[in-house]
């Protein structure tokens, strides 16, 4: 019984991790198509944001109040995130909207150089990261432990997704996004700055991947390469979930997150990853365009 | 204009044909330069060593103190006068986490620098990249980590641990302190699935039991699974042979799902100080690892290189044992240098056997038969502070036994 | 006519003469760039005349060049089992190891088995319609698995380590200097003929029908054609040519592991030709000799930070250069020559954008 209740639980934290990484990349890649290769290092980024707050925190705030960095590492990589995509979108990726495949070269290049830098600053060996005490331990159910890192983890996705559906849904500025997605020269000749919603889009998203660099602090390595472990799973599961559809990707995310650890348990991590791989090739045969999408009659 | 047109413009070939005539003749020049730098080298006082790691990738994260290491070592050679009278030269060169361009970089080590000796290397993978290519150049390669063993190149030597002198003692120590049921995990590669299989039939010899054993793709950070796992089948023992990342995710996981080092023993073999500070010194207290150096080891050889490794890189690197074998790498080789009265290949490798050095991990012999090194075996516990704690040690250099061919049990696996 | 015929002469001359001005080390490295060239020609193929980008070649490359590894590694055995078989505690030759000992069956080999998983896996997801981002993010996924397998199967592949240490090919040391030359000239062969098949192939209508696929797949649709087996037909034979790109590249190199089939090769491959000009079949192979040089003299120039150089060489040729080297040669002998006729400035309009 905890077995089960164990491994349900570690499918939907394996999830919930995969959606954090993913949910930028559904902004933009999903919504604007641009492939960003340097989207793993904005989570990168945000890792190491995580790791300068906690030395700050250690060196210059008494030691009481350590435990409370991580609530300033959250918004602060997602800042620092948001600037990196910011700042991309400005100088490169606004000249590429016509090119998504050149995105993804200039932007492998990016990745690259980040990548160079994170190590020239932080030296190449990796960083250590404390996890607030408040995380520790776990919730004991039926004898099987949930892992308060693990649940904090659900918790901060879930707010991440309602607070993205408010935004896209509920304000000005977000339905302006969404507008400009679904048909660009028809929002810019009613009147909306597509060059600014862009801007804000890419820079939202990327902000998304910092949090989410923050977050995989608390389970995972810190290190300049840590990006290269996500970014391709990432990318899957935008697709498998449906270009442009945010729930088609919690979707995504949670199957492959589901079958990845099922599979994990019954053979081994190696074949699971295969597994996961061919049923995902596989099923894009059959649905090409994903889980969900938006239904169109058009052709191209 | 189609792009057929284009393609066939008469301008296209000429750019086409002067960009290549560049690109060869840069080429040819910079090959010119080099070679004048080579003959210019060799008159000088100076002999070129080449050092050979991973200083951009995944390996970085390791490699990068090894050549700091080497790099130590050479200066401290040159300050005492050099060998030989002559001043070591390092050349460094980034294999860059990628196989071939270790293949690649040694071969422009060997023929463009003429180098006399090279040190270098991590991973078995970038070992057996670089092997055909000193055997069939006649190179000297010293490489510093500790590996799977089953390999005896007469071009390279070995200042890292075979098995004999990290797992297998690390095991009997296990079976004698800590209990009978082992659980293995490992990366998915060529170490770990070896060590793994001398492990078990090691097992079955001196009568312990296995009761699981999983691999995880390098770069894996996931470990609910493979964790929940390990409760299911509650080991006494987890013998670890993660690499790298991997490991900073098992452990931060193994701790949150309430497995402390009370519970069950974990031994690692590819933890040294520096991946300590990588994975949290809260996470990992209470927890084993076996080397032949620590930096806690108490020698007076081991007090200056510490004092010089800091003032050298900085208060805030520490040490550990690959990086000790490096640096004695360096050593190593000057004194078979000074002992065979030449930089020669051959020479180097005939006057090397039987040398003795006091490492900074206690006395070390080069085996003159596998080309190994005889090392002293440590179990350490992790400290709160970052260091060991040695709990046992082999007392005396082991003898380098690459193949087991000493261990009855391990018959059969090679 | 002529002209280009006798520029396209000399250049292969010159790099068949490589022996006689390049010492051995930069041979050895020019004879591996030229490989690699074999491949930038593929991708050309399909994304620069067809529109595919694939981020897979990675895979067929390292297809091809294990088909050819195996072979070695029996002939370096001697009639014993490979060396990491024996440590992986197998006790017999798997039965798929065995019809490689031929040289034959395995150098056609690496040239058939990535036509071949090539052509099954193109005719499901372009008879899909799967095309763009989607399929280059889907060949990424192929990548993913076939390193991971062929990373687990360690008793079968040799793991990490891949296959090395090889000693003859059809008898001859492979450490010896004159068979490194021969090697390096049989490259050099291969690679013209590649080259001119490819240039005959984009010449010929179904170069065209090719190129037409790329501009608008579904008006060439409508026209009665069936796209799907032109880009079967092309992404097969770009598989194909990658695979005999492994095959010369472990002979030279004489190593292939699972690394270099990995996402990072894979991407890489694409880089070559959008450095050199992905609507160039001779800016292919100028890209791939020109980025792997650049790569080899920044690391060896500045061993600590030389991926930024390689990183800000991608942005600048992305940005700035977007049909690559050859693209600019193009543009500005355009420029300068209609500047000459009509005395005034030339516009960029007609320059291609895929």
């Amino acid at each position: 019984m905890a077995v089960v209740i164990t491994q349900l639980f570690n499918g939907i934290s394996l999830g919930s991790i995969l959606l954090l990484i993913a949910l930028g990349l559904a902004i933009t890649f999903g919504l604007m198509n641009v492939i960003n290769m340097a989207h793993g290092e904005f989570i990168m980024a945000g890792a190491y944001t995580t790791y300068v707050v906690q030395q700050a925190f250690s060196h210059y705030v008494p030691a009481a109040l350590f435990n409370y960095y991580y609530i300033v590492a959250i918004p602060l990589s997602f800042l620092i995130g948001a600037l990196l995509g910011f700042v991309l979108e400005k100088t490169l990726i606004r000249f590429l909207y016509h090119r998504p495949l050149d995105s993804l070269l200039a932007t492998w290049g990016v990745s690259l150089i980040l990548q160079q830098v994170a190590r020239s600053i932080f030296g190449a060996p990796n960083v250590a990261v404390t996890a607030p005490a408040w995380l520790d331990s776990g919730l004991t159910i039926a004898g099987a432990v949930l892992p308060y890192k693990r649940l904090f983890i659900i918790a901060l996705v879930t707010i991440c997704m309602v607070t993205l559906y408010l935004y896209l849904d509920k304000t000005a500025a977000g339905r302006k996004m969404r507008a400009v997605t679904m048909n660009r020269s028809m929002a810019s000749s009613l009147g909306v700055s597509t060059k600014k919603v862009d801007a804000t889009a890419f820079a939202i998203g990327s902000g998304l991947a910092g949090i989410a660099g923050c977050a995989l602090t608390v389970l995972g390595p810190i290190g300049s390469t840590i990006g290269t472990y996500y970014i391709v799973d990432a990318f899957m599961i935008v697709i498998l979930g449906g270009i442009g559809s945010l729930i088609g990707t919690v979707f995504g995310a949670l199957s492959v997150g589901m079958l990845g650890t099922v599979a994990e348990f019954w053979s081994g991590a190696s074949m699971a990853k295969v597994i996961v791989f061919v049923a995902i090739i596989a099923f894009l045969q059959f649905k090409p365009a994903g889980l969900l999408s938006a239904r169109t009659r058009s052709l191209e | 204009m189609t792009v057929l047109g284009k393609f066939w413009s008469k301008q296209t070939i000429i750019a086409a044909i002067s960009a290549a005539t560049l690109a060869l003749s840069g080429c040819a020049a910079s090959n010119a330069l080099n070679e004048e730098d080579g003959a210019a080298a060799d008159s000088s006082d100076t002999v070129k060593v080449g050092v050979l790691h991973s200083l951009s990738g995944t390996m970085a994260i390791s490699e990068v103190s090894l050549r700091d290491a080497e790099l130590m070592a050479i200066e401290e050679i040159n300050e005492a006068g050099g060998v030989l009278g002559k001043q070591i030269e390092p050349i460094v060169e980034d294999g860059a986490s990628d196989w071939p361009t270790f293949a690649e970089k040694a071969k422009k080590l060997l023929q463009k620098d003429e180098v006399a000796a090279v040190f270098g290397g991590w991973t078995s993978a970038s070992r057996k990249a670089m092997l055909p290519v000193f055997e069939q150049n006649n190179g000297l390669l010293w490489y510093p980590v500790q590996y799977e063993g089953m390999e005896s190149s007469p071009n390279i030597f070995y200042t890292g641990a075979t098995t004999n002198q990290q797992i297998v003692p690390s095991v009997t120590w296990l079976l004698e302190n800590k209990g009978k049921s082992f659980f293995l995990i490992g990366s998915d590669y060529v170490f770990p699935r070896t060590a793994n299989k001398e492990i078990k039939a090691q097992l079955e010899a001196e009568g312990g039991t296995l009761v699981g054993e999983e691999y995880t793709p390098l770069g894996h950070t996931d470990y609910g699974t493979l964790i929940s796992k390990i409760k299911a089948e509650k080991p006494e023992v987890i013998y670890n042979t993660l690499n790298g990342d991997s490991n900073v995710a098992f452990f931060k996981q193994l701790k949150d799902a309430g497995i402390t080092a009370d519970d069950v023993t974990v031994l690692s073999v590819s933890i040294a100080e520096e991946e300590i500070r990588g994975i949290g010194t809260d996470i990992l207290t209470g927890h084993y690892a076996a080397w032949n150096y620590f930096q806690t080891t108490d020698t007076p050889e081991n007090e200056k290189f510490v004092a010089a490794y800091k003032e050298a890189y900085g208060d805030d690197r520490v040490t550990g044992d690959s990086i000790e074998a490096a640096y004695m790498a360096v050593y190593l080789w000057a004194a078979a240098a000074e002992k065979a009265g030449s930089f020669d290949v051959d020479a180097v490798k005939e006057a090397a056997g039987g040398i003795e050095f006091n490492a900074p991990g206690g006395k070390v012999t080069i085996d003159g038969d596998n080309q190994h090194t005889y090392k002293t075996v440590r179990v350490g516990e992790i400290q709160a502070d970052g260091q060991f704690k040695e709990v046992w040690n082999s007392g005396e250099p082991v003898k380098p036994d690459p193949y087991l061919e000493t261990y009855p049990w391990a018959e059969g696996l090679n | 006519m002529d002209k280009k015929k006798l520029g396209y002469w000399l250049f292969f001359i010159a790099l068949f003469l490589g022996p006689l001005y390049l010492t051995e080390f930069r041979l050895a490295l020019m004879g591996k760039f030229l490989c690699f060239a074999i491949v930038a020609l593929g991708i050309c193929l399909i994304w620069g005349y067809t529109g595919i980008l694939s981020l897979g070649h990675g895979v067929y490359f390292g297809l091809g060049a294990y088909c050819t590894a195996m072979y070695l590694k029996l002939e370096a055995a001697n009639g014993q089992l490979p060396d990491f078989m024996e440590w992986s505690g197998v006790s017999a030759l798997p039965a798929f190891w065995v019809p490689f000992s031929n040289p034959i069956f395995a150098i056609g080999a690496s040239l058939l088995i990535p036509a071949l998983i090539a052509a099954i896996l193109g005719f499901l997801t372009f008879k899909n319609r799967i095309k763009g981002v989607y399929f280059s993010l889907i060949s990424q996924a192929v990548v993913v698995v076939f390193v991971t397998l062929f990373v687990a199967k360690q008793d079968w592949t040799g793991g990490t380590n891949g296959l090395t240490n090889f000693t003859t090919f059809l008898g001859f040391s492979l450490a010896s200097p004159l068979v490194q030359i021969a090697l390096y000239m049989m490259t050099v062969i291969i690679l013209g003929a590649s080259f001119a098949l490819a240039a005959a192939l984009t010449n010929s209508r179904v170069g065209r029908v090719l190129s037409a696929v790329r501009d608008g797949e579904n008006r060439v649709r409508f026209l009665g054609f069936n796209p799907t087996s032109y880009k079967v037909f092309v992404y097969s034979l770009s598989a194909a040519l990658a695979g005999l790109a492994g095959t010369l590249f472990v002979l030279q190199v004489g190593l292939i592991s699972p690394a270099m089939m990995g996402i990072i090769p894979s991407i890489e491959m694409v880089l070559w030709a959008a450095v050199g000009g992905r609507h160039s079949l001779i800016g292919a192979i100028l890209g791939a000799v020109i980025v792997n040089s650049a790569k080899s003299f920044f690391s060896e120039a500045y061993p600590d930070i030389w991926s930024i150089f390689l990183g800000l060489l991608f942005i600048i040729v992305v940005m700035f250069l977007p049909n690559g080297i050859v693209g600019a040669f193009e543009s500005w002998n355009e420029k300068r020559e209609k500047a000459k006729r009509k005395g005034g400035t030339a516009d960029a309009a007609d320059s291609v954008v895929s």
